[in-house]
């Protein structure tokens, strides 16, 4: 099978509290999940040092914000989307200094691209953590066209920018935060096998 | 005069052409090649090992390169006069002379440039400054974004000519009116990518590197060299199992150099517990392992089945080592 024995995609880790000098929490959907947990480790005066961003998507009605709300002295930041949210993350960003620790907690989009922006602004990969929570969707960039296809959960996947039905391999750019989408039918085109909900 | 030594590490024949003295127990000390052939390059931060035939007993240290890199007609190195030591620095500073002949290894670099860093910080206190010349230099020629903190005794030669060649990229800390470098404040007000490198006395050491970890640097961006002088201690004895000797180290000799001064060949390559390369396994011993290196892990010193004949000591009955 194509999909199997390729071992790039991100790691992933339950959130532990580090030493720092500022905390940048980001979570969507039930990555607020991995922030509460994270609470129950956090030492005395973590959270007075902490910026929590949150999109909560899917989440949205479960009472998430009230309870992240109440970790922290500051405006808890609720975004409509992971692209309304980034613009947001990059100014948090622009003036952080060495002894920023970042959290990344949730699907793997908001990771993929929380991280690109984190280490863009030249926070060190020792810095990030990551955990994974909620829906298996997967964002796909075509090999073909460079499309990027968000919240991808069947296998395969129609490009939604060529039209050309993606295979959707586990080979995972850390560079765009992306898996990767290879034509399945390319040698028949019409001939591929029918989606599949394969990524919950 | 040179005396052929046992050990196999290449080594190449300079003659001392120039010594400075650059403070009251500081020397610069400048080595061409007797051969006139190039010498190989270095990088900053890289050190080679010095060979002097101090009456019967042959010496090796390292010492940091202290000349801009890319130079291959001459090395040089700083010597701090250590009056308390094993007598290297002591030997360095009273009986060598111009135009005397020594051997020295090629270079090696244990404390590299981080390529990947936005910016460089470097933390130096005293003679910890050497290693950080030659990086200077390099990263001054690449209009690479660094910064110094030198604290010293006093104030002195060293000084005046690093305030000259880097003005207000260095500052300057003089013990002897109770300037401190404000550590705290540095390490949680530098930009993001930003790396650390460290050198100097042991306390210092101890002192920056916890400073940064509590401040929250990830350790991929903190670099520290630490030579270690070997410890002295009570003599011993050695038995080496594959040569099928017995060797006696003496109270200010390592186990490295009496393990070369009975002929057998041995590798190294800082000589002091850094860089794991003279790693020796213990075949067995009964007493007390006393190591000294910062190379293993405490879970290996605890294992009593490695040691790191550069820096460390045995005390006891016997040892047996795979050498
Ligand atoms: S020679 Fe480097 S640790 Fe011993």
């Amino acid at each position: 099978m194509l999909v199997e024995g390729i071992k790039s995609r991100p790691i992933y880790h339950p959130l532990e509290p580090k030493p720092g000098s500022r905390h940048i929490l980001v979570a969507d959907a039930e990555g607020a999940e991995a922030i509460l947990e994270l609470a129950t480790k956090t030492p005395d005066g973590f959270w007075d040092k902490a910026r929590i961003l949150y999109i909560p998507r899917s989440a949205v009605g479960k009472g998430y914000e009230e309870r992240l709300q109440a970790l922290t002295p500051f405006p808890l930041y609720v975004g409509p989307t992971i692209a309304a949210a980034i613009p947001r993350l990059t100014k948090e960003l622009s003036d952080a200094q060495m002894g920023t620790q970042i959290y990344l907690a949730g699907t793997e989009g908001l990771v993929g691209q929380a991280m690109i922006v984190a280490l863009e602004a030249g926070v060190d990969q020792g810095s990030i953590q990551r955990d994974h929570r909620g829906s298996e969707a997967r964002r796909v960039q075509c090999v073909h066209c460079k499309g990027i296809t968000e919240e991808v959960t069947t296998q395969p996947v129609k490009c939604t920018h060529c039209g050309l039905m993606l295979l959707v391999r586990d080979h995972y750019s850390r560079r765009i935060g992306a898996f990767q989408g290879v034509c399945i039918d390319a040698e028949q085109p019409g001939t591929a096998p029918e989606p599949e909900e394969a990524f919950l | 005069m040179i005396t052929k030594s046992a050990d196999k590490t290449p080594k190449i024949e300079v003659e001392v052409t120039h010594i400075q003295q650059v403070s009251d127990i500081i020397k610069r000390f400048t080595f061409t090649p007797v051969d006139g052939a190039p010498l190989p390059v270095f990088g900053g931060g890289a050190h080679i090992v010095v060979e002097m035939s101090d009456g019967d007993i042959i010496r090796r240290n390292p010492y940091s390169l202290v000349s801009k890199p890319g130079t291959t007609d001459n090395y040089q190195i700083s010597v701090r006069r250590d009056d308390v030591g094993r007598g290297g620095s002591l030997y360095m500073h009273n009986t060598l002379k111009v135009g005397d002949h020594l051997l020295v290894s090629h270079p090696v670099n244990l404390f590299h440039i981080d390529r990947r860093a936005r910016k460089h910080l470097l933390i130096a206190g005293g003679i910890g400054i050497t290693p950080f010349l030659a990086m200077m230099a390099e990263l001054e020629d690449e209009v690479a974004n660094f910064e110094l903190h030198l604290s010293a005794r006093t104030d002195g030669a060293f000084l005046d000519e690093l305030r000259g060649l880097y003005g207000s990229k260095g500052s300057f800390y003089r013990d002897d009116h109770n300037e401190v470098i404000p550590l705290n404040d540095l390490l949680t007000g530098q930009p993001l990518g930003t790396h650390l490198y460290v050198c100097g006395p042991n306390g210092m050491l101890e002192w920056v590197l916890r400073t940064a970890e509590d401040a929250g640097w990830p350790s991929q961006n903190v670099h520290y060299e630490r030579f270690l002088a070997p410890a002295t201690g009570l003599p011993y004895e050695v038995n080496l199992a594959t040569s099928g000797i017995t060797v006696r180290v003496g109270g200010h000799q390592s186990m490295l150099e009496a393990i070369e001064a009975a002929g057998v060949d041995a590798p190294y390559l800082c000589r002091g517990g850094a860089c794991g390369q003279c790693e020796t396994r213990v075949v067995s011993y009964d007493g007390e392992l006393l190591h000294n290196d910062h190379f293993l892990t405490e879970e290996e010193h605890a294992s009593g089945t490695k040691i790191m004949p550069c820096v460390s000591r045995f005390q006891g009955r016997e040892l047996v080592l795979e050498r």
